[in-house]
């Protein structure tokens, strides 16, 4: 590790993320760029994650990585090793032992607290992006407060299939201000991103953008008064725990095409478990 | 009466070129006032100074707004001037694919200004969306359709629904019915008129098509070079032109 700066990056690019931060931090919701940096790994693997946890990191931080809920995934164990390598960082899959969590795709089962920073990799930082792809113009609606389009979309939903169809990247209003796209986590954790006790930052590497909430933000999820929005999930128990208040992946879990609900969290999971909690499918 | 629009030596330089230059008059809420001149006579230049979308490099454009009177939107704050096009002001683009969401249903297309100025409720939008259609003779049925799918004329009408939807105040067109068949424009104009006349709109409506003045506008400005040669009551323009390029005009001897 003593080839590298801690944290990988030069101590001027920490400094340069950290204050894209702060501003984040100042203006919930909104998008701040900053100049991203070449990482050591493609695009797509969390590389705005990656500089986001490098430039809040400290030698006392315990860094957790999760990629859909999971800790052992190639993309969740390669950034850990990763910062294990270049920060020495202490890591653990623990959620409530961590003090910093990198995440793809989802926000962790178990409450987190006061203390703990949340930092989300982001794919596509602009929730207008899909009705409107003049950057000009989206910035000029976010700055004017024209958020007529974010409806639309949800308008759309409903006259193909409906109901709001749209399950992962559900857009929130922050703070009654900014409209700001969640990352592609399910909708069923939207209701957990307001009023979280931890910070949550975003980082977007191939869009060079940050964005924040900080904590106890409101975070309100858009919908029509006569379709509310719903934080949904599969309708069933998980097959390892039991949990019923978690959200699921589904498994095939032989060649009959056996299915089976299992908590996407995998430490809240086993924590279940570990503490006796059985589901029907659990050996 | 106060009018509802004002516009004052309005004029736009492209470079050296000039686009319209010292254009002044007063539209009266009701009024219709066609614009007519041969292509690069500065009628779309015009025209886009009035609506917000070019800035004037002089003159005011002054709007008798809802809350506050005269205003001139030129030097009003971008933010209010935004807020004025989507909900007291419409424009109707030649190209309806310049002024519709190609992507998005022909429900989301009307329903957008309705959203953009804070409707929450799905099936009051879509109500209204789809009474619209039936206002422009586009069947209730293709509502959950896309642009994409409908004929030149009907993209037309959908563009005009999508603006009308929100009861603008002051509509501009540009060029409505060109690029339309001959018998489409026939059937786009009869709407227009019935639109214009149930509605009570004010509008200004850019045109090389005397036809469609005759039918639509109460009053007249010719253009030539950026410069209004003659203007007046639509039928006196046309069936006594004063100024020589006002008759040529009308005797169809330009072939325009
Ligand atoms: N963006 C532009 N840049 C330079 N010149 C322009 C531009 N737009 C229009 N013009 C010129 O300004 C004049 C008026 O154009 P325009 O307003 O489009 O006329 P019209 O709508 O009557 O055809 C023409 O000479 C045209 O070539
Ligand atoms: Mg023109």
């Amino acid at each position: 590790m003593n080839d590298y700066n801690f944290a990988y990056l030069d101590e001027q690019t920490k400094r340069m993320i950290r204050r894209a931060i702060l501003k984040g931090l100042a203006i919930p919701g909104y998008q701040v760029p900053f100049a991203s940096r070449e990482m050591p790994m493609p695009y797509g693997w969390g590389t705005g994650g990656v500089q986001v946890s490098a430039a809040v990191l400290t030698p006392e931080d315990t860094f957790k990585v999760i990629d859909q809920g999971a800790d052992d995934t190639t993309n969740a164990v390669s950034i850990r090793t990763f910062f294990q390598r270049t920060a020495g960082v202490a890591t653990t899959t623990a959620t409530r032992d961590a003090t910093v969590i990198q995440t793809r795709h989802r926000i962790p089962e178990e409450p987190l607290t006061e203390g703990q920073i949340l930092v989300y990799q982001v794919p596509i930082p602009e929730p207008l992006r899909f009705l409107e792809p003049r950057e000009s113009e989206t910035r000029k609606m976010h700055s004017l407060e024209e958020y007529g389009l974010m409806h639309v979309k949800l308008y759309e939903d409903i006259s193909r299939h409906g109901h709001i169809a749209t399950s992962y990247a559900y857009p929130v209003k922050v703070e009654g201000r900014y409209v700001m796209d969640p990352s592609p986590i399910p909708k069923f954790d939207n209701p957990k991103l307001g009023e979280m006790a931890a910070i949550q930052l975003f980082g977007a590497g191939r869009e060079q953008r940050i964005y924040a909430l900080p904590p106890y933000s409101q975070a309100v999820s858009l919908d029509f008064e006569d379709h509310p929005f719903e934080a949904s999930k599969a309708d069933h128990p998980c097959g390892m725990c039991g949990a019923v208040d978690s959200y699921l992946d589904e498994l095939i879990v032989d060649d009959a095409g056996r299915r089976m609900f299992v908590c996407s969290d995998t430490d809240y999971c086993e924590a279940r478990q570990a503490a006796g909690h059985k589901g029907k499918d659990a050996a | 009466m106060t009018p509802l629009l004002s516009v004052q030596n309005i004029t736009k330089r492209y470079g050296a070129h000039i686009g319209c230059a010292d254009v002044s008059f007063d539209l009266y809420p009701g009024e219709v006032m066609g614009i007519v001149g041969e292509s690069g006579s500065g009628k779309s230049t015009l025209l886009n100074c009035m609506a917000g979308h070019l800035t004037p490099d002089a003159g005011q454009v002054v709007f008798d707004t809802r809350t506050d009177g005269p205003r001139d939107t030129i030097t009003m704050s971008e933010p209010e001037r935004r807020m004025l096009s989507r909900t007291d002001w419409a424009f109707v683009h030649q190209h309806a694919r310049d002024g519709l969401r190609m992507g998005v249903s022909a429900g989301g297309n009307v329903g957008e200004r309705l959203m953009a100025v804070g409707e929450r409720h799905y099936g009051d939008i879509r109500d209204k969306a789809t009474d619209w259609l039936g206002r422009v003779e586009i069947d209730a049925a293709r509502v959950d359709d896309r642009p994409t799918t409908f004929s030149g004329g009907m993209q037309q009408r959908l563009q005009i629904a999508r603006n009308l939807v929100t009861g603008p105040r002051l509509v501009f067109m540009d060029e409505p019915t060109g690029g339309l068949d001959v018998s489409v424009q026939a059937r786009l104009l009869d709407l227009l008129r019935g639109l214009v006349r149930d509605m009570g709109l004010s509008a200004i409506i850019v045109t090389h098509d005397l036809a469609v003045v005759r039918l639509l506008a109460d009053r007249l400005m010719v253009m030539k070079s950026g410069c209004v040669v003659e203007a007046g009551l639509t039928d006196q323009v046309l069936d006594d032109p004063q100024h020589a390029y006002s008759q040529l005009l009308v005797s169809s001897v330009l072939q325009v």
